[in-house]
């Protein structure tokens, strides 16, 4: 084949990176959180930038989903600042990220088991939802043109994650693979600017992290979302993420772009352990 | 016949040219549907032209001339099919490429067929050809269905089908003479130019590129709209795989003669909800996916409540009984026929509406030999599910059975216009109206295959049996013997065996050695099932067709093959003596299997000759280490201690004991 053919495809699919000068999404500036006596996370300040996938990572107890739970106002941070979109915010309530624009996925599958994949991802419309309860009663005019419109969106998003063939079954009765991609489907029908995924991938395997791998890279390519994600599977967060932040006992001990954490003597020391 | 006007009335001896007339007859009527964003978008023929059109005069601009092979990759999708019809309006060959086959399987063909564009699907695909575009000096263009994913790329050779038929719209706008020019090219097509190029899926040695013309194409498909009478009111769901013969003849050859409407299935997950949506009036299935639909059934069953599972068990017995003579209008007591119509009240309508069998009018299996349980199940619920005997040589059909005379040991007498002839050595020949051209830049082959007359040798052994019906019991060149002289029919002895639940696929050996054995790849899903309900555990295939309790039932199985077997006078020399289970699924990534799913083999036999060694030296069990190959390409390493058993052969009954014993 001509020269031409063969440099049809770019030499790095994931796109060239638009992390090191885009603009900051949201900032977290010294923050600090304790239950009682356990400190959970100790003055950590990092930046998540527009359209980047960013990476959190560290050992088990580093307080990573802490750090998630504070992101999206589940947890209130004793200290410090979260800047988001430009807007400076202690305390706030999970809702309030909802609306704000924040949007996420559990470490264990939070669905309702008992509806369908269809009516899961829907509910990731609630908010959009601008008809009250006595519209959606009636079913009918405003409410059902609302209600087609919002249907319209998730079926893309069903497409978008391959999941036509389990449209109509309850969530409980999928295998965890399949639950976890509902999941992000139903993260994704928020039309969020920021997804939190904690730990995308635990429990699936290769094939299935591929699958994620992927639907990760095309949500970014496709809807513009930038994503924070916990993972333990350094492979997919050396090749997913274009910049990790590395967490250990609370405190941040690295923060750069894969190959930087990767020749870090801290990192690797809290990874593999130090001898005394 | 008002039906048979229809079919005349379309006249041309190109699929474009029939494509038009069906847009100048019936402009309004669905064409096409695909469900997609979970509701079936409709085209209807005058769409269908348009869409065609459009995308033709995209290829032209691609430098896309008469002559050129197009290939095809991807799932069942309109848009691919306007692509085959796209190229062959331009005098151009599509090639259609198995959508699952790994990127060197594809590079074969590709750069064998000279393709010069591929229109593709999605990104999977795109990714495919592009890992293997340097091999591939011919190839000009990338075309994809789906822009998923492939934003980031380099568009200067990739281009997307939707944009493509956009610029061509803009076009034709301001020169409306484009059009007219392209209606002009078509009228001038003939019919005696190639006009697709279907690969055989290889069940020996690499696959060969076979040659049809449209003209015997449409004059093969005329004939079996007739027989079936089929007309632009049946409706088809396509979901078997492009490239194969079946989908280009069943759904697109006949589909264009008689003009009826194709739909496209969502996903090939989503299948089987889609045929009940559509209810198609014609369907194909091949014998291993009736077979995977009644284990579902009969899984789910039960599942079900006392009073549900004893009524199914009730009238399917009483349907088992009946159901064929009330399909076939044979003599039924009144009594009978009522419990029957109370059945299909009760259980078998709701049955069929729940597989999407509620419409069907005319239903075909092929491709292998279909268990008479299986088919006589179909049958009794008042499904008119019939078999053929095909080849993608003679573009499908060979010989089928027509309405009232149907069997399951034999696949019917000749299909109409074709003329069949066994040679001495029980090989069969035929001479039909759809017969290829040649193969492909293969003038050897083509010679080896055809003979001086005209007649194309099918590689199977067969015979008439006394009504005229053709009864194929194996590869010509697989029909062997034994060292003590006993026949030996390989494909005989795995067909036996693979109308089990428990058995998914079966190797037997023996050619030229003291007795028979065999390979045994056990089905998951049933025998999966089962060891549930026995409390077994298990975490993978290789455990549970390792276990003891697993040994036994197949164990079982193969003693009743043997039994059989004995009965017959011919075969009883070919009972299986010793037996294995496979620790892995034999599969296509391996190259263990063709891409449709049957057994290579040699291939197999090669691979796995340590496990053969073991079953003639008497060994209980043998170590093995296969290497394996993921969806992804990657490879891996499955090593297993693969057990051992031995069977009790049967005494062969003389002819006149077997009677007996049958009376």
């Amino acid at each position: 084949m001509s020269d031409a053919m063969t440099r049809m495809a770019p030499a790095d699919v994931t796109m060239a990176a638009p992390a090191r000068d885009g603009e900051v999404l949201l900032k977290v500036e010294d923050v600090s959180l304790s239950f009682g006596g356990v400190k959970a996370i100790q003055g950590v300040s990092f930046d998540i930038r527009k359209g980047e996938i960013r990476a959190i990572i560290g050992p088990n107890g580093a307080g990573k989903t802490s750090m998630l739970n504070v992101i999206n106002g589940f947890y209130h941070p004793q200290q410090g600042r979260i800047t988001f979109k430009g807007n400076v915010r202690s305390a706030m309530r999970p809702h309030e990220a909802a609306a704000g624009g924040i949007a996420r996925t559990f470490q264990n599958v939070a669905l309702f088991k008992g509806m369908s994949t269809i009516d899961n991802i829907m509910a990731g419309r609630s908010l959009k939802m601008k008809r009250g309860f006595g519209w959606q009663l009636w079913r009918g005019g405003p409410a059902l043109a609302e209600d087609v419109a919002h249907r319209r969106f998730v079926e893309g998003i069903i497409d978008f994650l391959e999941i036509q063939a389990i449209r109509k079954q309850p969530v409980g009765r999928l295998p965890y693979g399949l639950q976890k991609r509902v999941e992000l489907g139903r993260a994704l029908a928020m039309e969020p600017d920021l997804l939190l995924l904690d730990e995308p991938m635990a429990g699936m395997n290769v094939e299935e992290k591929e699958d994620m791998c992927r639907f990760i890279l095309d949500t970014r390519e496709q809807f513009g979302t930038t994503i924070a994600l916990i993972e333990h599977d350094m492979g997919v967060v050396m090749d997913l993420s274009d910049r990790v932040v590395v967490l250990d006992y609370g405190r941040k001990i690295a923060d750069g772009t894969p190959d930087e954490v990767k020749a870090d003597q801290s990192v690797i020391d809290a990874y593999l352990g130090v001898a005394h | 016949m008002a039906e048979k006007a229809v079919v005349d009335q379309v006249v041309g001896d190109t699929f474009a040219k029939l494509m038009l007339e069906h847009v100048r007859l019936r402009p309004q009527r669905i064409a096409m549907r695909w469900k997609d964003l979970g509701i079936w978008q409709t085209w209807t023929w005058a769409e269908t032209g348009e869409e065609v059109m459009t995308f033709s005069l995209g290829l032209k601009s691609l430098g896309v001339a008469h002559g050129d092979r197009v290939a095809i990759i991807g799932a069942n999708r309109p848009r691919l099919y306007w692509a085959i019809l796209a190229a062959q309006a331009l005098g151009a060959v599509p090639v259609p490429v198995y959508a699952d086959a790994v990127a060197d399987e594809m590079s074969y063909v590709l750069d064998h067929a000279e393709v010069k564009v591929a229109v593709v699907q999605d990104q999977e695909q795109v990714d495919k050809v592009l890992s293997v575009a340097e091999r591939l000096p011919t190839l000009k263009h990338i075309v994809y269905d789906n822009e998923r994913g492939l934003r980031a790329y380099d568009h200067t050779h990739l281009h997307s089908f939707v944009a493509l038929q956009q610029t061509m719209r803009a076009r034709i706008a301001a020169e409306p003479q484009l059009g007219a020019a392209w209606k002009k090219a078509i009228a001038d097509g003939k019919g005696s130019d190639p006009s697709i190029v279907l690969y055989t899926s290889g069940t020996t040695g690499r696959s060969k590129g076979v040659v049809l013309s449209s003209e015997r194409s449409i004059a093969a498909a005329r004939d079996t709209v007739a027989f079936d009478r089929l007309t632009d009111a049946d409706e088809v769901v396509c979901y078997l795989p492009l490239a194969w013969v079946g989908d280009h003849y069943l759904s697109y050859a006949q589909g264009l003669v008689a003009g009826f409407c194709m739909s496209c299935p969502e996903s090939q997950a989503t299948v089987q909800d889609d045929l009940r949506e559509i209810g198609p009036t014609f369907y194909f299935a091949p014998p291993r996916t009736l077979e995977a639909l009644l284990t579902r059934v009969m899984i789910r069953m039960e599942d079900a409540g006392a009073l549900k599972q004893a009524m199914f068990k009730f009238f399917l017995a009483h349907a088992r009984r009946w159901g064929e003579k009330v399909l076939d209008g044979g003599d039924v007591p009144a009594g009978a026929r009522l419990l029957y119509w109370l059945g299909n009240l009760l259980i078998y309508a709701p049955l069929k509406n729940v597989l999407g069998f509620s419409r069907i009018r005319t239903a075909y299996t092929a491709g292998e030999a279909i268990g008479p349980d299986l088919f006589a199940f179909y049958r009794s619920l008042g499904i008119n599910l019939k078999q053929l005997y095909g080849q993608t040589e003679a573009f499908l059909y060979v010989t089928c059975q027509p309405d009232g005379q149907i069997r399951s040991d034999t696949v019917g007498p000749a299909a109409p216009r074709v003329d069949i002839r066994i040679i001495d050595s029980g090989e069969v020949y035929f001479r039909s109206p759809g017969q290829f051209i040649g193969y492909l830049k293969d003038d050897d082959k083509t010679a080896e295959t055809m003979t001086p007359d005209g007649y194309v040798k099918t590689g199977d052994a067969g015979f008439f049996d006394q009504d005229g019906h053709l009864k194929i019991i194996d590869r010509a060149k697989d029909v062997g013997q034994l060292r003590n002289g006993s026949l030996y029919a390989p494909k005989y002895i795995e067909n036996k065996l693979k109308f089990f639940p428990n058995i998914r696929e079966a190797v037997a050996f023996g050619q030229d050695q003291d007795f028979v054995t065999a390979f045994i790849n056990i089905d998951l899903t049933a025998v999966g099932n089962w060891a549930e309900r026995n409390n077994l555990a298990y975490s993978s295939y290789q455990e549970l067709a390792g276990h003891p309790r697993i040994y036994e039932m197949i164990a079982a199985n193969l003693d009743e093959v043997n039994r059989a077997l004995a009965g017959e006078p011919r075969m009883a020399g070919a009972q299986i003596k010793r037996f294995l289970i496979l620790h892995k699924e034999l599969d296509a990534d391996d190259g263990e299997m063709t891409r449709t799913q049957k057994v290579r083999r040699s291939f197999v036999a090669e691979r796995y000759d340590p496990l053969i060694n073991a079953l003639y030296s008497g060994k209980t069990e043998c170590p093995i280490a296969t290497e394996v190959t993921f969806e992804d390409g990657r490879k891996g390493m499955l090593s297993a201690v693969v057990k051992i058993q031995d069977l009790t052969l049967f005494p062969a009954a003389s002819a006149a004991a077997y009677r007996e014993a049958a009376e």
